[in-house]
């Protein structure tokens, strides 16, 4: 149990969602996304954990990570790399920007880089469709992406 | 006809236009203030009057909405507020840029909107990939409490107002306002079975009414100006789609962006004007979000009959109507969420076509089987195609699954799905069947 912990600030920022529903089943997707902050991923063991403290069924809680294409159910690379290739996207040359973080990591959407830094991923519709292409690093958009802004990005992230 | 406003976007350019102080210099939080004081009734009338149409694609009249709720509030029962900003059908980019930079706009239409339903407490569900929009909206909704305009006493008064950010985790479902409720609640976001609908059982089972995030937005601006004089913006005041509007143009544009007008916009307006052009010759137009119909540029308006709401333009241009909820149903298409996809003559139809039934394919949520199967059957023919071994036969095939989708299913995603798959089929068919025939030799093979 004790790797399952969450640091104290995201220990609060869990009772700090529980204060907003009138019931803790509603504050499952929000805390599983702290988990999943903390963690990376979620396991067998932190759905169990979060069942118990929201007071619904673990089988519950895995209907729910399965449905939600955001909630990782194996571990994934330090950075989470999702390239957007929904049409408007796909018009200003997402398949391109694609097909390039194929080329430079190595690696297919799905996959993770060897040294676990970068797992690719392709996305449907970001909401950024004025600006595209488009990819979402982590918690960050860019966009109006040319291919020398995806190897400044990609560089950065395989300093880091 | 082309009238730009700025209720909305005044403060987009500022650097700190998202924040209290920009809010406020503009009459910021003076609506909610007031509407705190008035009589229920004449609220939900005022907004009855704006003829404020959902902007979220439905085009269901906001004030008829509010009104459904039951009257009076039951304390056991609780009222809830939901604001839908899981942002998410193709080429919709337009409720992001409220949150990013006029987040108190929502705030306030948020206390004016719980005001006017009998709820104290309103959650506005925002997609989880959109981390800026949710930072900007907890940080206006801090900003009001530390002046008093939220909490226990809002402007001093006794009517407990709180708003709350919920947020999804990837799923495009989740903008179906039931798929919506059933997510906020920490279920699965599958579709409900209507009825009941959501202002009998709502959230947690209570009475709600879920408004999309521009809708409740545009509300501080209805009551400044009031309900009438707001719809009267409109080119289609007499056909009850009052006001202005954002509206958004992606694709082979020059210069594509989100551009506030009042309701009347036409799709030349949009691309030519606003968007600044083609980036190539106009092949087709989808006119609000992905769901919505293609049309052609070369489409005219075929409405010989006088009681139609598009008879003035029978005969003239598609791209000459002006762009509202009703207009656009009579054209076959939708308006939708008003946030045009553009593509130049450089494209091919089918690739675009197989792009969006991947789309679809993808987001299905599985609960009904003709949605499910069918999404998913659609696809992979597309794929087949595109990869050059279709057959002519599968062309017919497509029709037929896509009619055997609509009204088959809980939600409307079916329809959304096999409506622009029908649009395609239809409008596109002889480039299709050169498609198949040559094995896609006959096609640019690209789309940008």
């Amino acid at each position: 149990m004790s790797q399952i912990a969450l640091r104290p600030e995201r220990e609060r920022q869990v009772e700090q969602i529980l204060s907003r529903y009138p019931n803790r089943q509603a504050a499952l997707i929000p805390v599983l996304h702290v988990y999943q902050d903390e963690h990376g991923w979620i396991s067998e063991e932190i759905m169990q954990v979060v069942a118990e403290r929201l007071g619904v069924s673990s089988a519950h809680v895995k209907g729910v990570v399965t449905f939600y294409t955001l909630f990782n159910q194996h571990p994934v690379g330090k950075h989470q790399v999702w390239v957007c290739r929904t049409l408007s996207c796909a018009l200003r040359g997402a398949e391109s920007v694609l097909s390039h973080c194929e080329k430079r990591l190595g690696i297919h959407p799905g996959e993770t880089t060897k040294d676990g830094k970068i797992t690719l991923r392709t996305a449907e519709c970001l909401a950024a469709c004025g600006q595209g292409p488009m990819m979402q690093v982590d918690k960050t958009y860019h966009e109006n992406l040319t291919l020398a802004d995806v190897d400044r990005i990609l560089d950065e992230l395989q300093r880091s | 006809m082309l009238r730009p406003t700025n209720y909305l976007t005044k403060n987009y350019g500022l650097p700190d236009g998202h924040k209290l102080p920009a809010y406020e210099k503009e009459g910021g939080y003076e609506q909610a203030r007031r509407a705190l004081r008035m009589p229920r009734e004449a609220l939900v009338d005022d907004m009855k009057a704006a003829n404020l149409r959902g902007r979220g694609g439905a085009g269901f009249a906001m004030g008829v909405k509010w009104s459904f709720m039951p009257w009076p509030p039951k304390p056991e029962r609780p009222h809830y507020l939901v604001i839908n900003a899981d942002e998410g059908e193709p080429g919709t980019f337009k409720d992001r840029t409220l949150m990013e930079k006029n987040p108190h706009a929502i705030v306030e239409g948020c206390i004016i909107g719980c005001f006017g339903i009998g709820a104290h407490a309103a959650y506005i569900y925002v997609r989880d990939e959109l981390h800026l929009s949710k930072e900007r909206l907890w940080g206006a909704i801090e900003e009001a409490k530390a002046k008093g305009y939220l909490g226990a006493k809002p402007f001093g008064l006794d009517y407990p107002v709180e708003v709350y950010v919920h947020t999804g985790a990837g799923a495009y479902i989740c903008g179906e306002e039931t798929a919506l409720l059933n997510s906020l609640e920490g279920k699965r976001g599958e579709p409900r079975l209507k009825p009941p609908f959501p202002a009998q059982v709502g959230a947690f089972g209570m009475p709600s009414t879920v408004n999309n995030l521009e809708t409740i937005a545009a509300v501080p601006t209805v009551l400044a100006m009031g309900g009438d004089a707001f719809s009267k913006l409109s080119d289609l005041h007499n056909l009850r789609d009052g006001g202005c509007r954002l509206y958004g143009v992606s694709g082979h544009v020059k210069k594509p962006g989100v551009f506030e007008a009042c309701v009347g916009v036409t799709l030349r307006d949009l691309i030519y004007e606003l968007g600044g052009g083609v980036d190539g010759e106009l092949l087709a137009v989808i006119p609000g979000g992905s769901s919505c119909p293609i049309l052609r540029a070369d489409e005219l308006v075929n409405a010989p009959d006088p009681k139609s709401p598009i008879h003035p333009w029978h005969g003239k241009s598609v791209l000459d109507v002006p762009m509202g909820v009703d207009t656009f149903r009579a054209l076959g298409t939708m308006l939708g969420t008003c946030c045009a996809i553009v593509l130049s003559d450089r494209v091919d139809p089918v690739l675009a076509f197989h792009n969006l039934m991947r789309f679809y394919r993808h987001e299905s949520c599985g609960q009904c089987t003709p949605c499910r199967e069918g999404s998913a059957w659609i696809f992979r023919i597309l794929d087949r195609i595109v990869a050059g071994e279709g057959t002519l036969e599968e062309l017919d095939q497509l029709h037929e699954i896509a009619d055997n989708i609509m009204g088959n299913t809980i939600c409307a995603f079916g329809e959304g799905t096999a409506m622009p798959a029908l649009g395609f089929l239809r409008k596109f068919r002889p480039e299709l069947e050169d498609f198949v025939r040559t094995g896609g030799k006959s096609s640019t093979r690209r789309l940008t």
